[in-house]
């Protein structure tokens, strides 16, 4: 398998973030900015063996998952600066970026609550029979909602094409998952409701596309599985929050020490398939496309306010 | 014009609705063989089948959530609650997703999601399964809510609402599921937004929904011996508001009583009665007047219950109060 389209995938993300926390920095991005950088495994893993009519719900987190799902950088930096070339004009924001046209149904920002909306994605596809796929990501802390288990039952009960992915960060923005959780993690669960589950290093591009080749086909056929990622999440809860009280230096460091990107550049080297040079170029050429991305989200306008009362109601009679 | 029931008023309207559009598909607890604890979904297993009548797990979040993912698909779903107090086990789902989707995606997603719900105070079913909470889902943003209180718009609003491209909330009185009435025979609807003048009156104007429009219309009746002669304007939805209704009536009566279920502070009465006094304050012969159930839970012992919520005479004490002129006084 050629892993240099998964290195692209990860590092446009990469790039990407670093680049919204920048703005953040500069005054650019208004509100939160929960930033996916060290993650990036996992959404481009299973993104690969996704078709472009499969659907996707995220998270709060969800800039990776979009742009691995393949939304426009440039639409999607807008959205998160509030511009009104942004995928939802700029009404959702960091959180709430969706991109209909792409299959992605919508980040969220309340914890758990876009599995139950991905069963009836998953039901909808299960009736029609087209063999589309629903895949819902989630952090370790949504296994403490009582909407993740309502869905992992319903996905059960129902054969659902659905695939449930619990990104294990180990963090709720200050509290580490042995602080919060008495039972055995995502996967033990899943079993306990019928689903077949694995647990995979989500740190490792080359075991997430394993885990995900299966995992998705497993889904295609009716058979709901979960999919629990090992990761750790990079500095604070978003982008501007400060961790000094609740990470130590070495903790922080040991973070960057994990990260997918620079684990997948020594396998392709030493493997053969791709050259430092190489590397760097693919790395110009991404910086490129996000310096691009920057410049379209820039140049987009802010909404007129007479935006702010659109979209509350659909435009047909009796609207509001 | 055939009488029947209002639960069966909403049965057809559910059935007519599966029969003319395959995307509509009903979601809840109790709906197969049982029909619904209130009768509504009779029969429509056997004629639609498990596919489109799925009964679901006690998971109000779970199932209110997929009826939102079915929705977002192009499916028309109808998720009964089993009582609308259970409302309180999805409200994220209803009121932080199926409400705010289409805004917060600019656009992108539709959510034809219709929920039904039963309200009201009946036979000391207590603090959990009695309430009138239209204030909750009228407070909103992006969901539309109607409270039919007859067969005939029990079968046309509910009609819209399935129709409807945006999540509607439909509130069912249990005390009116039995009662009968006439409904027009053939395709009914009722918009959305639109009150109904259900009696005429020169002197007041009484405003309400639901069961409450029952309670208004009997209080208007006894009024008469009293000399008042007072309108009746059922709302019919809370959202869209039919404001022009409401000022063309008390523009004419220039007095007005509101009356609602829900418990009174911050309720759907105080909104509407400053509707009134912000548009009509210079043509008012009274203060509006504001009738409602106790700001307490409904309470379990029958005479508990019977003093928290609505009685016909609190209404009619409330006109009397707005009419000191009135002959019987």
């Amino acid at each position: 398998m050629q892993y240099l389209p998964s290195y692209r995938k990860m590092l446009l993300i990469l790039r990407f973030e670093e680049r919204v926390a920048e703005l953040q920095r500069t005054g650019q991005v208004p509100g939160f900015a929960h930033l996916y950088w060290g993650q990036e495994a996992i959404a481009v893993g299973i993104c690969h063996w996704l078709r472009p009519e499969d659907y996707v719900l995220s998270t709060h987190r969800g800039h990776g998952h979009c742009l691995a799902k393949g939304a426009e950088p440039g639409r999607v930096l807008a959205e998160i600066m509030g511009r009104s070339d942004g995928y939802c004009r700029g009404k959702g924001g960091s959180m709430h970026v969706a991109a209909f046209d792409q299959g992605i149904l919508g980040a969220n920002g309340i914890v758990a609550a876009s599995l139950p909306i991905a069963t009836g994605v998953a039901l909808s596809n299960r009736l029609e029979g087209n063999g589309r796929v629903a895949v819902a990501f989630f952090g370790d802390a949504a296994v403490e909602e009582g909407p993740f288990h309502e869905s992992l039952n319903l996905a059960s009960l129902w054969d659902l094409p659905l695939l449930f992915v619990c990104e294990d960060n180990q963090y709720a923005i200050s509290v580490t998952v042995d602080k919060r959780q008495g039972g055995k993690g995502a996967a033990a669960i899943a079993q306990a409701h019928g689903l077949e589950s694995r647990k995979v290093d989500g740190n490792d591009v080359v075991a997430m596309l394993d885990a995900s080749q299966w995992a998705v086909a497993r889904a295609r056929e009716c058979s709901p599985v979960l999919l629990e990622c090992a990761t750790i999440r990079w500095g604070g809860h978003h982008s501007a929050q400060p961790t000094r009280r609740y990470r130590s230096t070495e903790e922080l460091e040991a973070t960057q020490a994990a990260c997918p990107i620079a684990r997948l550049e020594k396998r392709l080297i030493a493997e053969g398939e791709a050259t430092m040079e190489e590397l760097a170029e693919i790395n110009t050429e991404i910086v490129a496309q996000v310096d691009e991305a920057e410049r379209f989200a820039r140049q987009s306008p802010f909404p007129k306010p007479d935006e702010a009362t659109q979209d509350v109601y659909a435009a047909q009679e009796g609207g509001g | 014009m055939p009488n029947i029931s209002y639960a069966a008023a909403l049965n057809l309207a559910l059935a007519e609705a599966m029969r003319e559009d395959p995307k509509v598909i009903l979601l809840g607890e109790d709906i197969g063989p049982l029909g619904g604890i209130f009768t509504v979904t009779e029969g429509l297993l056997e004629e639609f089948g498990l596919d489109r009548v799925r009964e679901t797990p006690l998971s109000e979040a779970g199932f209110m959530g997929c009826g939102i993912g079915l929705a977002l698909c192009g499916w028309r779903p109808v998720v009964e609650i089993m009582f609308s107090d259970f409302l309180t086990m999805c409200m994220d789902q209803l009121c932080n997703q199926a409400a705010k989707l289409r805004y917060m995606s600019g656009g992108q997603a539709s959510v034809p999601l219709t929920v039904r719900a039963p309200i009201g105070a009946r036979n000391s079913a207590a603090a959990q399964h009695s309430q009138s909470p239209q204030a909750w889902f009228a407070h909103t943003p992006g969901l539309r809510v109607v409270l039919p209180a007859t067969p005939a718009n029990a079968l046309g609003l509910l009609a819209s609402a399935i129709e409807c491209d945006d999540p509607v909330v439909v509130l069912e009185h249990k005390l009116l599921y039995q009662e009968e009435g006439p409904v027009p025979s053939g395709r009914h609807r009722v918009p959305l937004g639109k009150a109904e003048v259900k009696r005429e009156g020169t002197d007041l104007t009484l405003i309400s929904c639901s069961r409450m429009t029952q309670v208004a219309l009997v209080a208007a009746e006894e009024l008469t011996s009293q000399g008042v002669a007072a309108e009746v304007v059922d709302l019919r939805s809370l959202v869209p508001l039919d404001r022009e209704t409401i000022l063309e009536s008390v523009a004419r009566t220039r007095r007005a009583v509101v009356v609602d279920e829900g418990a009174i502070d911050y309720g759907i009465t105080a909104e509407i009665a400053a509707l009134i006094s912000a548009e009509l304050f210079g043509e008012l012969l009274a203060p509006v007047g504001r009738v409602g159930a106790l700001a307490t839970p409904v309470p379990f012992s029958p005479p508990l219950e019977k003093t928290v919520i609505p009685q016909v005479e609190d209404v009619i004490a409330a006109v009397l109060k707005c009419v000191p002129d009135s002959p019987a006084r």
